[in-house]
């Protein structure tokens, strides 16, 4: 009851443990729950896709701009969906940016250029109109289908359908739209445009060559296969010697997602870490106020002293209030960190999961706070000598 | 068992070292109290009266001589034998009553149960009991700062009662209360040798205390040197 007497000291001295878990909760609630988005993200997208890329894997399939890594061909797409039994489709891809116009709308957005397999190697549905095909894949056409932020920002629910829109001054043909997809918390997936990727490369990129090739397996247990089949194929086509570094990298959707999911937990242990440090302060803090508190309740320790008290008891009391400071402070720097990963996952649109684990973490360390740093004040104060005690001014 | 003195003191001497110099506050003093006693200690500034009753109270040890308490001996035991004693045997009252602040007279009265066996209970009788005897029935909820100076030494009388001690001592009880406050905590010590028989232990220069005591001791330089019976 010695804390309820003073409710404001003891209150600012639990404030630096509240605000060390509240930070060390919300942070791991918010790394949690963007790991779980990844994961569901990338799960949504199917298993059984593989990323052909340029470069060595040392590179991670960095893109450059044209010229960079230049040695993908789209021959090497095709060889690769003709030759590998356990692909099924390929989609070669080229990208860039570009202004696009309708009428008096314009939009910076995103070109694919991609293959006419695309929708079947991605899982991505079309709402409206259709999809290029193989002929227009040969002749280059020029057609293209939006993704659904487009198509919202240049015909604003006018049917897009036959539209003429204007990609770099060309003219393009509106022949169908994607089915949204949402966003994933750093970009927006439908603000982009497909065309068949030999139209991009010849009338927008000016490139020859193609920067990666999605892939597809028949299954989703036949992925490892297809990678196999995949590397060897390209080491006889790239002419690469045993031994020597392929100048590719084929990668698997779940190599990707898992090191996606890693650099999240990464980043959610780096976050927590620095709670945690803001959690020492906390504890530092709760020494300080103990230790301020024990030289002003000298006179009161004498006076317990007199009346009986053992070096143990005045040891327990004084160690008892600094756990139990701690121990409030950290439930309720739980409710405030769960209410902090609201707000924030609110304020962001990014998803928040309350991690059992490091609630359970939290409210430990917190206790053990209050052991560790009231130790040496109350052991302080348990060494006083009552009849120094006493005399106290 | 030789005497069935309460307390017998056996030349004790006390030497504080301040820095390089030795004080002898205790010289050599022997004396004994009976149970039922009510002696008073008095003395010019220095002449040991301080330590005495610290000693006599438990708080410090001789550093030569004996200190029987109740037929035991207390001179040679270690600090947390003799807090167990100041718990049981002993109760004190001091100049500056020094209670508990922002506590109730209730809370503070029962403080040296806490220190015992006593459950909560049981506590808060006894407290409430040793409340009334001094007067303070109906005040028990108040805070420190809502109690007078006289009313918080009578919190500081029933705190020293509440664990039945057999001895209590007081030091300049009434040092810090006006006349009219100080006559009245004197009649409570009086009361309370008469009714209970508690052995009482004062320290004081105020001679309306000194009134009541059986006898007098006068202290100088760490002996007695007077010993005056009423």
């Amino acid at each position: 009851m010695a804390l309820a007497r003073n409710k404001m000291r003891s209150f600012l001295t639990a404030l630096g443990i509240i605000i060390g878990v509240g930070a060390v909760i919300a942070m791991a609630s918010i790394g949690q729950g963007a790991k779980v988005a990844v994961e569901k993200q990338f799960n949504s997208l199917g298993t059984n896709l593989l990323f052909v890329r340029p470069g060595s894997r040392s590179f991670r399939g960095r893109h450059g701009g044209s010229g960079t890594y230049a040695n993908l061909m789209p021959e090497d797409a095709i060889a690769i969906e003709e030759k590998c039994d356990a692909v099924q489709y390929v989609s070669p891809n080229v990208s860039g940016r570009a202004q696009v116009v309708f009428r008096n709308k314009n939009w910076n957005t995103s070109l694919q250029g991609v293959g006419d397999k695309y929708p079947e190697v991605r899982n991505w549905e079309i709402e409206d109109g259709v999809f290029f095909d193989e002929n227009m894949v040969k002749s280059s056409q020029k057609v293209c289908v939006l993704g659904s932020e487009v198509n919202e920002n240049l015909f604003e629910g006018e049917d897009a359908i036959g539209q003429i829109i204007r990609i770099k001054k060309i003219p393009f043909r509106v022949i169908g739209v994607l089915k949204a997809r949402g966003e994933s918390g750093w970009f927006n997936r439908d603000d982009m445009i497909c065309m068949p990727y030999t139209t991009a490369q010849r009338r927008l990129l000016g490139i020859k060559h193609i920067q990666s090739i999605d892939v597809s397996a028949a299954s989703m247990s036949e992925t490892a296969a297809a990678q196999e089949q995949i590397e060897e194929l390209m080491r006889i086509r790239h002419k690469i010697a045993p031994g020597a570094e392929d100048d590719f990298n084929v990668r698997n959707w779940s190599e990707i997602a898992e090191g996606a999911a890693e650099s999240t937990e990464t980043m959610t242990l780096l976050l927590a870490g620095i709670a945690f440090v803001s959690l020492i302060v906390g504890g530092i803090g709760i020494m300080n106020i103990m230790l301020v508190s024990v030289t002003e309740r000298i006179r009161e320790i004498g006076i317990r002293m007199s009346v009986g008290a053992r070096e143990k008891d005045i040891l327990f009391q004084f160690l008892t209030e600094a756990i139990v400071l701690s121990l409030l402070g950290g439930v309720l720097g739980i409710g405030v960190g769960i209410a902090g990963s609201r707000l924030i996952s609110r304020i962001f649109a990014s998803p928040a999961l309350i991690p059992i684990f490091w609630v359970a973490i939290a409210f430990c360390v917190s206790a053990s706070i209050g052991v560790i740093f009231g130790f040496f004040p109350a052991w302080k104060a348990s060494r006083l000598d009552p009849i120094e005690a006493l005399r106290y001014e | 068992m030789e005497n069935n003195n309460l307390i017998q003191l056996e030349n004790l001497i006390k030497i504080y070292k301040i820095g390089e110099t030795q004080v002898r506050a205790l010289d050599g003093l022997s004396y004994s109290i009976k149970e039922g006693d009510l002696v008073a200690i008095m003395g010019p500034s220095g002449s040991g009266k301080s330590t005495l009753m610290n000693i006599i109270g438990c708080l410090d040890k001789p550093t030569e001589g004996k200190y029987l308490l109740d037929g035991q001996e207390v001179s040679t035991l270690d600090k947390n034998k003799l807090a167990r004693i100041r718990n049981k045997k002993i109760g004190f009252v001091f100049q500056t009553f020094n209670l508990l602040a922002r506590t109730t007279a209730l809370e503070n009265t029962e403080l040296p149960l806490l220190y015992s066996d006593v459950s909560a209970k049981k506590a808060k009788e006894l407290a409430l009991h040793s409340l009334s005897e001094v007067g303070l029935k109906g005040r028990e909820l108040h805070r420190t700062n809502q109690l007078s100076g006289g009313e918080q030494q009578r919190v500081a009388i029933a705190r020293s009662l509440v664990n039945n001690p057999s001895v209590l001592l007081a030091d300049e009880p009434t040092g810090n209360l006006d006349s009219k406050t100080g006559k009245e905590i004197i009649a409570i010590f009086k009361k309370l040798n008469e009714e209970k028989n508690i052995t009482i232990i004062l320290v004081t220069h105020d001679q309306n205390v000194a009134q009541i005591a059986h006898r007098r001791i006068h202290l100088l330089d760490g002996q007695i040197v007077k010993e005056e019976h009423v």
